[in-house]
């Protein structure tokens, strides 16, 4: 019997945006896939590559990183940086073996607990359509 | 004398009304080496009328040009400003890659290139190549309003000619020549354009403005790049006066037929005597000719 | 060793009614380091506040996690009730069940029992971790410097002053007053402005709490809040403002005549000069650019070549108490702050790009304050209204509103807020001048959104007989005497040609020239007109992303007088209140240095967007960053870029995120 594959999904979401974002979705009651864990961070800028590369060697289907939409960081500029950081990370993944769907960057505001069910739901959705990683 | 070759779209009136525009147009760009190779079996380019009746036939009429034109190596050159703000209008448009699919479709011919720099204006083309006029005769003394019309400059984004409120590209060439030319406001405003058919009195008025403005900053005579314009200032003058009881009396040149002056071509091969507002005296009294 | 103590929470229904608790208790206490797991109905409760405080003595907890709400939500409460129990209160950790499990997963209750287990689960490797820290009080210099003397900087340092602290108002030109003096009269109750201004100037001159510094800029500006260090450059004013009484017979006799920056070029000054009749201080300084001795000085020094300037130096000869000093140069002072206000206002929208408008070529097109400055009694014209091409009456005025203000084609696409009202309050005023004036009005939309706005525009309409056409005129020019204003009036359709004798453009408001620089050295943000950007728009307008330095007035955004003044009185509210403490509390979740790994890179001073990295060197000579704990807001940037890992947060340290990472596959 074919047991359908239930991804993890480790989510570093900064405090002033993503973070109240999915609490929003919360208060919202809107149900999202419970894959996600969710690890809380100052911003998205403190997530260091390494945070992400660790995921993965423990074990995590796909890894989020979400911050707030560029120009509205609480720190200034803090979003630029994440944004760069793991523009340089992304093709890493593919030199390490992991497939680049796997990661993502998303802005999520704290308005919008919306999107931030719908970009677990996706990322989820793919993540069960590629499948259990190979290690 | 190095020799290079555009295509060249002459436009409708440009074979009739406007006759000396295309003849002293050929004969400068002659001097300069510059050969003007005619469309073979070009089209109207639907000024005036088409754009407000069909949008994609008044993008269709002068793609099919642009199609035709994509075999030389250079940009597609027009005299009449109408002209070229229809083909500056298409290649805009045509920026768009699912209305060059359309219009593909309907003109049935050939692979549509995306360059929007692939037309230019004949003043343009003086420009570009400035080096190449050679200035045998000086036309000191003569007081040029130069006067550039609505539809070479606007919309800036479109036609990306000059400033919208104050070009200079067409002062330049007159000053190369070494006439004078005069400081005023009116370039770039409207002559009336093609209502002279249906709202005459619109066109006497602004026509009337233009004249009015040029000769109180002081001007002999115009410079225009546009048969319609030449037509409204030019043939209707007498028009003009009556209505207004003035006396204006201010002949207007294409920019060509001062330039071709400047590099001795006669009166006669310059066609100066088509002109309704004889040129010939101020020529005279300038000792130009 | 750690003794966590877990606590879950009902949530009355809300967790509980999804999570099942006793299966989720009965896994907490098998976690590691976990010496005790219970449960309560509403842990954020009195009660629930107290068993959590009885249980922490009880078994001697020393690392709390409190698994119900967000964080964002209950932090501070629980905290509290750790610090009531004798507990370090950073040694918290918060696992969210609730907004981020029952409240989103309520449609299978077997995976949201399990998903509250694995975000206990992170929340203990993360709270084993937790050190004791321990916020740190900071001194204040209770001297808030105002930066900017126009009515908003005035209303600050008046506020501020009469609270009781001390303020320094530095103004760059030679007298404070700023727009707000140069206008004739105020919209909509035609208040005399100078009436109103001038009396808070001289407050401002006398108050015992302020130190005006005028013809001064701010140079240099370091510290954080509470500690500022600011270089302000006193320009070389060439006057002993000790010995100068103001008498005036300089400015009077100086033989040099110049265009008159005040009066926006319409009158002339004097090359010593007060730049208007009720400038505060009421005493001249020399413009250098302009005098004849230090013309004759520059001749003497290059050589002596050309024909020879006269030494003039009267104002020399005559001042009764000897004040010209010549010797004077300018001068860098460091002086010592609390808080700062910005508040350098704006200037107006120059025209020059609007060629369709003459671009300055024609005499009778004229601005918005230029009109103002020849409807003042007390300007070039004596409060005549005349034409500068041949000083005859204008019998009819065209106002152009929106030059330089919504206009996407100028780069310019925000409203100016004001000149709505002050074009139809000059154009009420030329009918009181002189009632055979006719005027019109070029209008995109009339924004009277103000307190007895709307009725001062129907008033313009009614009593004094404006025209108002909607739209923006496409081509002014010169006809014989006349103006002609070509436009179209789009209500009717219809083109117009309205020949006029005098052209008013309502310029917009821009901020002043300097303030993006002023800004980046303040390490304030600014948008892409230079305008100064708030902290939040709408619950924080006078604060910045720095804290300490706040701004008002129009260097933020057009406003007009009242907003300005409220601004003013705004900042130096939230100034006062600062004051009113003796030390500043600054929180503890920062970055902190562990010098023996840190190799010097300093790419974490460069990353910092609140310049609170620094560097210094050891004693064995080594080049270190050193964190300043006044201004780290703990975001954590430089962490991710330190590469020998020297730098760490703490609270949300590199260990405790692996940690809580790891935590997941325990």
């Amino acid at each position: 019997m074919a047991v359908s594959h239930e991804p993890r999904i480790v989510g570093f979401l900064c405090n002033w945006c993503s973070y109240a974002g999915a609490d929003l979705a919360g208060t919202s009651r809107i149900t999202y896939p419970a894959n996600i864990r969710i690890i809380r961070v100052p911003c998205s800028g403190r997530v260091d590559p390494l945070f992400v590369v660790k995921s993965f060697q423990l074990g995590a289907d796909g890894v989020l990183i979400a911050g707030c939409h560029p120009g509205d960081c609480h720190y200034t500029e803090g979003n630029y940086h994440t944004r760069r950081r793991f523009a340089l990370l992304r093709p890493f993944l593919d030199y390490l073996g992991i497939d680049q769907e796997r990661f993502r960057l998303e802005w999520v505001s704290a308005s919008e607990g919306k999107k931030f069910s719908e970009v677990v739901a996706d990322f989820t959705e793919t993540l069960k359509r590629i499948g259990p990683r190979e290690i | 004398m190095k020799q290079s070759a555009y295509p060249y779209y002459p436009g409708c009136t440009l074979k009739a009304s406007a006759k000396e525009y295309d003849i002293s147009a050929r004969l400068v760009c002659a001097q300069m080496g510059i050969k003007l190779e005619e469309l073979d079996d070009w089209v109207c380019c639907g000024a005036a009328s088409a754009h407000g009746i069909d949008r994609l036939l008044s993008i269709a009429l002068p793609a099919r040009e642009l199609v035709t034109a994509q075999k030389f190596k250079a940009p597609l050159v027009t005299a009449c400003a109408l002209c070229f703000s229809r083909f500056k209008f298409a290649a805009y448009e045509l920026r768009n890659e699912a209305m060059r699919n359309l219009i593909k479709y309907i003109i049935g011919e050939g692979e549509i290139q995306q360059n929007s720099d692939g037309v230019i204006h004949l003043i343009q083309l003086l420009d570009n190549n400035k080096d190449d006029i050679r200035v045998k005769k000086l036309l000191n003394g003569l007081r040029v309003a130069c006067y550039y019309g609505c539809l070479l400059v606007r919309p800036k984004e479109v036609t990306n000619f000059d400033d919208e409120e104050e070009p200079q590209i067409m002062d330049k060439l007159i000053k190369l020549v070494e006439a004078e030319t005069v400081d005023w406001k009116f370039k770039t405003e409207c002559c009336g354009g093609s209502h002279m058919l249906t709202r005459p009195d619109i066109v006497i008025k602004l026509s009337h403005r233009l004249l009015y403005q040029a000769k109180q900053a002081g001007a002999d005579c115009l410079a225009v790049a546009c048969p319609v314009c030449h037509y409204n200032l030019d043939s209707n003058q007498k028009k003009i006066e009556a209505n207004y009881k003035d006396n204006i009396g201010l002949p207007v040149f294409y920019f060509t037929q001062l330039v071709g002056l400047a590099m001795e071509l006669s009166p006669k091969q310059l066609l100066l005597n088509k002109h309704f507002v004889n040129p010939m005296p101020l020529l005279q009294r300038k000792g130009l000719i | 060793m750690a003794r966590v103590g877990v606590f879950v929470c009902h949530c009355g229904t809300n967790i509980a009614g999804v999570v099942n608790i006793p299966e989720v208790l009965e896994a907490a206490e098998k976690m590691p380091m976990v010496v005790s797991a219970t449960d309560n109905k509403y842990s954020c409760s009195e009660p629930g506040q107290a068993s959590i405080r009885e249980a922490i003595i009880e078994n001697n907890l020393n690392r709390v996690i409190v698994a119900a709400c967000s964080p964002r939500m209950h932090e501070i409460t629980f905290r509290r009730a750790l610090a009531s129990a004798g507990l370090n209160p950073y040694l918290l950790e918060m696992a969210n069940i609730r907004e981020q499990c029952s409240w989103v997963h309520s449609d299978n209750k077997e995976i949201a029992t399990n998903k509250a287990i694995e975000i206990i689960k992170m929340a203990v490797a993360k709270v084993i971790r937790h050190e004791p820290l321990y916020p740190r009080q900071v001194g204040i210099t209770k001297r808030a410097l105002v930066i900017g003397g126009g009515i908003t900087g005035i209303q600050t340092a008046l506020d501020i002053a009469n609270a009781g602290y001390g303020v320094v108002l530095v103004e760059r030109e030679p007298s404070i007053g700023g727009r707000m003096a140069q206008l004739d009269k105020t919209f909509p109750t035609l208040d005399c402005s100078a009436c109103i201004l001038t009396p808070k100037m001289v407050d401002l001159s006398q108050h015992p709490k302020i130190k005006l510094m005028t013809y001064a800029e701010v140079k240099k500006v370091t510290g954080f809040i509470g500690n500022f260090e600011v270089e302000i450059l006193h320009k070389a004013k060439k006057v002993d403002h000790l010995k100068c009484i103001g008498c005036g017979i300089c400015w009077q006799k100086c033989p040099e005549k110049v265009p008159s920056e005040f009066d926006l070029g319409l009158g002339k000054r004097t090359a010593i000069y007060i730049p208007f009749a009720q400038a505060v201080p009421p005493k001249p300084v020399i413009d250098l650019s302009h005098c004849r001795y230090t013309k004759y000085l520059t001749w003497v020094a290059t050589g002596q070549e050309g024909k020879k300037p006269p030494e003039c130096r009267i104002c020399e000869k005559l001042c009764p108490t000897a004040a010209i000093a010549w010797d004077q140069e300018e001068q860098l002072f460091t002086e010592k702050f609390g808080t700062i206000v910005v508040a350098t206002g704006y200037q107006t929208y120059d025209y020059s790009h609007y060629k369709e408008y003459g671009s300055r070529d024609f005499a009778d097109v004229i601005t918005g304050l230029q009109l103002e400055r020849l409807m003042s009694a007390s300007g070039p014209t004596g409060g005549e209204v005349t034409r500068l091409s041949d000083g005859s009456h204008p019998k009819t005025v065209a106002f152009v509103c929106c030059v330089g203000s919504r206009d996407q084609q100028r780069g310019r696409p925000y409203c100016s807020k004001v000149c709505c009202m002050y074009t139809a309050k000059q154009a009420i005023m030329l009918k009181e001048h002189d009632p055979e004036v006719q005027c019109y009005i070029f209008y995109i939309d009339v924004r009277a959104g103000g307190k007895d706005f709307e009725e001062f525009y129907l008033r313009a309409i009614d009593e004094a007989g404006v025209i108002y056409i909607k739209g923006r005129p496409s081509k002014i020019y010169q006809d014989g005497k006349k103006l002609i204003v070509l436009g179209e009036d789009t209500l009717m359709g219809r083109p117009v040609e309205i020949p006029v004798d005098l052209v008013v453009l309502a310029t917009g408001m821009e901020p002043s020239a300097g303030a993006d620089e002023l800004a980046r050295n303040l390490n304030i943000s600014y948008d892409t007109y230079n305008f100064m950007v708030e902290a939040h728009p709408k619950l924080r307008p006078v604060e910045t992303h720095t804290d300490g330095i706040f701004v008002a007035g129009a260097c933020v955004g057009p406003r007009d007088i009242p907003e300005c003044v409220a601004q003013g009185s705004a900042a130096a509210a939230k100034v006062a209140a600062l004051f009113s403490q003796d030390t500043l509390t600054t929180e503890p979740l920062i970055a902190v240095v562990n010098q023996a790994r840190c190799i010097g890179c300093l790419l974490c001073v460069t990353i910092c967007p609140f310049k609170a990295v620094d560097y210094q060197t050891t004693q064995d000579g080594r080049l270190i960053a050193a964190t300043n704990e006044s201004l780290c807001k703990g975001c954590g940037l430089c962490i991710a870029a330190c590469r020998p890992k020297a730098i760490d947060l703490r609270g949300f340290t590199n260990q405790q995120i692996l940690d809580e990472v790891a935590g997941l596959w325990l």
